[in-house]
């Protein structure tokens, strides 16, 4: 395990080293002149080569990588172009916003979509088996923009039982975020909910099918306990993986959800980077972003192995 | 037995099975019943509905199959209509079941000691390390024979062997005490000697606690060592029930007959007696023959048979369905397949040798951690095969037996050069040849060709049977296309198939096809010299029969030399000229066939013959059992080899020196520190040869007759 460990983060440190490279190469291949974005078209070509050499944009492009890197590896992200802030402490705030949206959306979506599935399999072919495929199909293929403004019309302006606009004020604890969360961790679950659910209803058709069951029935255990403590402990394995992998999605993926909801995660700060050509912001955002990713496939493996005895890591 | 109602009864049962929007029936009006305390098998080949049966009658069939009629009783009360929670508080605590596949069978996920505690406690609470449940769960663990419960019960599946595995649902079928046990062919996968040493284990649990048994088998040998009753089933059908003795003695129905005949005994070589396979093929149950099932491969079939369905009728103290069984036994009916052509007994005096390998050796290098390396550690390896040296003469047959582990495959696939051997030369024609594939000429790789285990996997399933046997013909012999062609169509014929299977794909033929067309695949090439690699181990015995006739009978036309590797030693006997016993990657008997299977034997070929099933009720034999598992490759023992399991260990020799080989004039060598002398005035023959008979192959009762009069011998021995 620790030799896996060690072996694992390895990789990981290449990863990030390589796609370090590859957001610096894109954003320096970006269309406009980062000293003329700054200071306006009507700055003088005097006044834009100083702050080019402020700036350091006049060094060779390896050079600039090498210390956009060591900076960044420092702690020091740079500084907001368009707000002045300090990159880090922005993207971490809403780091911590996204977290928040992606720990609720799995806290819904899991045992929604494990409970369809189970249920599903074990209704094989029956109207309930065929009720829950089309309505998790026809959700999915929803795109998100209209799941959300079709909630928020239910929820908010029918129902006012959740509010429509869920950009929540820096620094309000869990609980006071928490209403401004409910719907667009619905929305999320949608795009989620069919996939984990259809994907645990196949593993659990497969373990259902297993000899083992057989011999659990044959032992005279209780059906549900055959269900719950020997085919599902067996077909969550997958999902466990495939889980794990998507929050990694969920944490810098939900562009169009947070943007619906006007939700202040990472979604929308890499928008917002891009619209205003915030080439700092834009970076620090994108690597969160494949850290997040990369940790998150790294947790799906080390699940998997936990709770599969036949993996040993090694 | 209590009055009159038997513990379990079939009545008339059908069993269905739905494909797409078609039911069609698996198993037809199949009627059986079982006393307390009886043994009973239930014998057939693949296809025959005897797992179907088992399934049913546990109320476990898949969500596709059905009992569409009869009834099955369980003291009396019929099953159907039971509900999950009935089944489980009155049926389930009476009844288990020892499935085929072992591992599948466990959950993967749980510890074993867990697995058998849910028996005991299905509630599955929690229990304590010192609890009455896991008290008893590890009772029951001894109980099966493994040395070491507390680990056992802490280990996963996937860590135990194979016999462990199935010792363990064998503890967990016995922990409830069950008056019914099913057991589904629990050793069909299993070595022979953990196949003996399971079903040593049974007889004893089940006589100790006067436990009823359903035995299900394909193979007659195991069913004569354990059953009191035996069912023959064929095609969905009961074809014939009798006590075991009777059915053993005189079967009543020609499917029975043809089994036995089909089955290669101890002690019949194919220079003596030519099995008789039943020719054509199971039908399926959306193609049965209007008449008797069996009409079509009957070798006494009249027209009657063919015109309605037989009942089953009494006979003797079974039954048989069979119009004609009066017939069989009086004598005026034959039922016995006509024996194949005569064949010439091999000559004596020296045949060219074709293969010669010496001093093979395949060690695996394990990887050492960057730690390890450091440190200095030794290199350490799975020494797979340590030293093997063999000959195989032209026309002639080498069998290569052992567990396993004992080094078999590797020995061919480094002999093929598919892994190079880390030493050792392999000499083709009196040439020595190179370790790799790569290194080879195509006329050294035309001379040595293999059959594969598995005909399923050596064929590529997106290429004809035409396709994949003209490219030897157009790579090695370097024929044209239209040659080729005309070569397969050829080929196909001496394999008993007609031209018109080149057309085919694999997923159109049935097994015995597909070997067929593997052992064509290998002789496409003409080869000097032929390795088959446990090539006939998973077939039914009536094809397995068809495949021996034949590889035998190529062998006759061709004068190619063989190298049979085989873990059943029956098998080997009947096709080999010589034998050679590996254990560990180490020769330890080898010789004339007729020499190896006679005393003095090495200590583990003896091991080895007391381990088959003889297809024989009452034969009294030697039970020699192997304590333990064939030893980890990686730590081979010190001395020789087999000294922690040796049943003739004689002390500190054995662990600390290698045993000498010694060898008689007659070319038999023994690898063991005890003296030739003193291991034949010890050890009875296993088995009597089968006297050889006239070039006319016999008639049948002479084959039946040949096990009895040897089990007869067999307590006195000539030592």
């Amino acid at each position: 395990m620790g030799r896996f460990l060690l072996r694992r983060l390895g990789f990981l440190l290449v990863t990030m080293l390589f796609t370090s490279l590859l957001i610096f190469l894109i954003t320096q291949a970006l269309p406009g002149d980062v000293a003329r974005i700054l200071l306006g078209r009507e700055a003088s070509q005097h006044a834009l080569q100083q702050l080019r050499v402020q700036l350091g944009l006049d060094r060779p492009l390896p050079l600039q990588y090498l210390h956009w890197l060591g900076d960044f590896v420092k702690g020091d992200w740079g500084t907001s172009f368009s707000t002045g802030q300090s990159v880090r402490a922005l993207v971490l705030q809403r780091l911590g916003n996204s977290l928040q949206l992606a720990g609720v959306t799995l806290v819904i979506a899991v045992p929604t979509a494990v409970a369809l599935g189970v249920i599903a399999a074990l209704y094989e072919e029956s109207w309930i088996d065929t009720l829950i495929s089309l309505a998790s199909l026809s959700v999915v293929g929803l795109p998100e923009f209209i799941t959300g403004l079709v909630l928020i019309q239910v929820f908010s302006f029918s129902l006012g039982w959740l509010p429509a606009n869920s950009s929540i004020a820096p620094g309000a604890s869990f609980f006071q975020a928490l209403p401004y969360l409910v719907l667009p961790a619905l929305t999320a679950t949608l795009v989620l909910l069919a996939y984990v659910a259809r994907l645990t209803r196949a593993s659990m058709l497969v373990e259902l099918r297993r000899p083992y069951v057989r011999t659990a029935i044959l032992k005279g255990v209780r059906w549900r306990r055959v269900v719950v403590a020997h085919v599902l402990r067996n077909a969550l394995l997958p999902t466990i993986t495939i889980v794990a992998i998507s929050f990694g999605w969920l944490i810098s993926g939900l562009i169009v959800v947070e943007n619906v909801f006007n939700y202040p995660g990472l979604g929308r700060l890499l928008t917002f980077a891009i619209a205003r050509r915030d080439i700092p912001l834009l970076q620090a955002v994108a690597l969160v972003a494949v850290l997040g990713f990369a940790l998150a496939n790294l947790v799906a493996d080390i699940l998997y192995a936990a709770f599969n005895p036949r993996i040993t890591l090694r | 037995m209590s009055g009159g109602v038997p513990l379990l009864a079939f009545e008339s049962v059908s069993v269905a099975y739905r494909r797409g929007r078609r039911w069609s029936r698996a198993v037809r009006g199949f009627d059986l019943r079982i006393g307390a305390g009886v043994t009973y098998g239930l014998v057939g080949e693949s296809g025959s509905g005897k797992s179907t049966l088992a399934l049913a009658l546990l109320q476990v069939l898949p969500p596709n199959g059905r009992v569409v009629d009869g009834r099955i009783l369980f003291r009396g009360e019929d099953l159907s209509g039971w509900s999950r929670d009935r089944l489980r508080n009155e049926f389930y605590r009476q009844v288990a079941m020892v499935p085929q596949d072992p591992l599948p069978s466990l959950n993967p996920a749980h510890r074993i000691g867990r697995q058998i505690e849910e028996v005991l406690d299905p509630r599955g609470m929690p229990t304590g390390p010192a609890s009455e449940v896991r008290r008893r769960a590890l009772g029951m663990l001894e109980a099966v024979g493994m040395a070491d419960p507390e680990r056992v019960a802490r280990a996963y599946p996937h860590q135990l062997s194979g016999g462990m595995q199935q010792r363990v649902l064998i503890a967990m079928a016995l922990a409830g005490e069950p008056a019914l046990l099913v057991l589904d062919e629990p050793t069909t996968n299993l070595d022979v000697t953990t196949e003996a040493t399971i079903l040593d284990l049974v007889r004893g649990l089940v006589a100790d606690r006067d436990t009823a048994v359903l035995y299900v088998s394909h193979s007659l040998g195991v069913v004569a060592e354990l059953c009191d009753r035996v069912a023959v089933l064929y095609a969905g059908e009961l074809v014939e029930d009798a006590p075991t003795a009777d059915l053993y003695r005189q079967p009543r129905h020609p499917y029975t007959q043809g089994l036995f005949d089909s089955v290669p005994r101890l002690g019949t070589t194919r220079r003596a007696v030519a099995l008789r396979p039943i020719p054509g093929r199971i039908p399926l149950p959306q193609d049965l023959p209007p008449g008797c099932v069996f009409e079509p491969r009957c070798p006494i079939a009249v027209d009657a048979c063919s015109r309605a369905r037989p009942e089953l009728e009494p006979a003797g103290e079974g039954w048989a369905r069979c119009i004609r069984w009066r017939d069989i036994v009086d004598g005026s009916a034959d039922p016995h397949q006509p024996a194949p052509p005569a064949r010439t007994p091999a000559g004596g005096g020296d045949v060219p040798v074709a293969l010669d390998v010496s001093g093979l050796r395949k060690r695996f290098p394990l990887r050492r951690s960057l730690l390890e390396v450091l440190r200095g550690a030794p290199q350490r390896a799975v020494r797979a095969v340590e030293d093997v040296s063999l000959t195989v003469r032209q026309g002639r047959t080498l069998g290569l037996v052992g567990e396993s582990g004992s080094g078999k495959s590797t020995t061919a696939r480094a002999i093929l050069g598919l892994d190079p051997p880390s030493a050792g030369t392999v000499t083709l024609a009196g040439q020595v040849v190179a370790a790799t594939l790569a290194g080879r000429s195509p006329e050294a790789i035309r001379r040595l060709q293999m059959v594969f285990q598995s005909a399923d996997e050596a064929l590529n399933p997106y290429r004809t049977v035409g396709a994949a046997l003209r490219r030897p013909f157009r790579r090695l012999a370097g024929l044209s296309r239209e040659e080729a062609e005309v070569r397969v169509a050829r080929l196909l014929e001496d394999v008993q198939l007609t031209p018109a299977y080149a057309a085919r794909r694999p997923a159109e033929l049935s097994g015995g096809e597909k070997q067929r067309v593997a052992v064509a695949r290998a002789f496409a090439a003409e080869p000097e010299v032929l390795v088959f690699d446990e090539s006939v181990s998973g077939l039914d015995v009536s094809v397995q029969a068809a495949i021996l006739n034949l590889v035998g009978d190529l062998q006759e036309e061709r004068g190619t030399g063989y190298l049979f590797i085989s873990h059943d030693l029956a098998v080997v006997s009947f096709l080999a000229d010589y034998v050679t016993v590996v254990y560990l990657g180490h020769v330890m008997e080898a010789g004339p066939a007729g020499r190896v299977l006679s005393p003095p034997y090495h200590p583990y070929t003896e091991a080895l013959l007391s381990a088959i099933p003889l297809l024989d009720p009452g034969a009294e034999r030697s039970h020699i059992r192997l304590e333990g598992e064939v030893p980890s490759p990686v730590d081979v023992p010190s001395g020789c080899p087999f000294h922690t399991r040796c049943p003739r260990f004689l002390g500190e020799v054995c662990v600390s020196e290698e045993p000498p080989w010694r060898q008689t004039e007659e070319g038999h060598g023994v690898y063991c520190h005890i003296p030739l002398d003193e291991l034949r005035a010890t050890q009875a023959p296993a088995f009597r040869f089968a006297a050889a008979e006239g070039p006319a192959g016999g008639r049948g009762d002479d084959v039946a007759d040949a096990a009895p009069a040897g089990a007869g011998d067999q307590g006195d021995g000539d030592g």
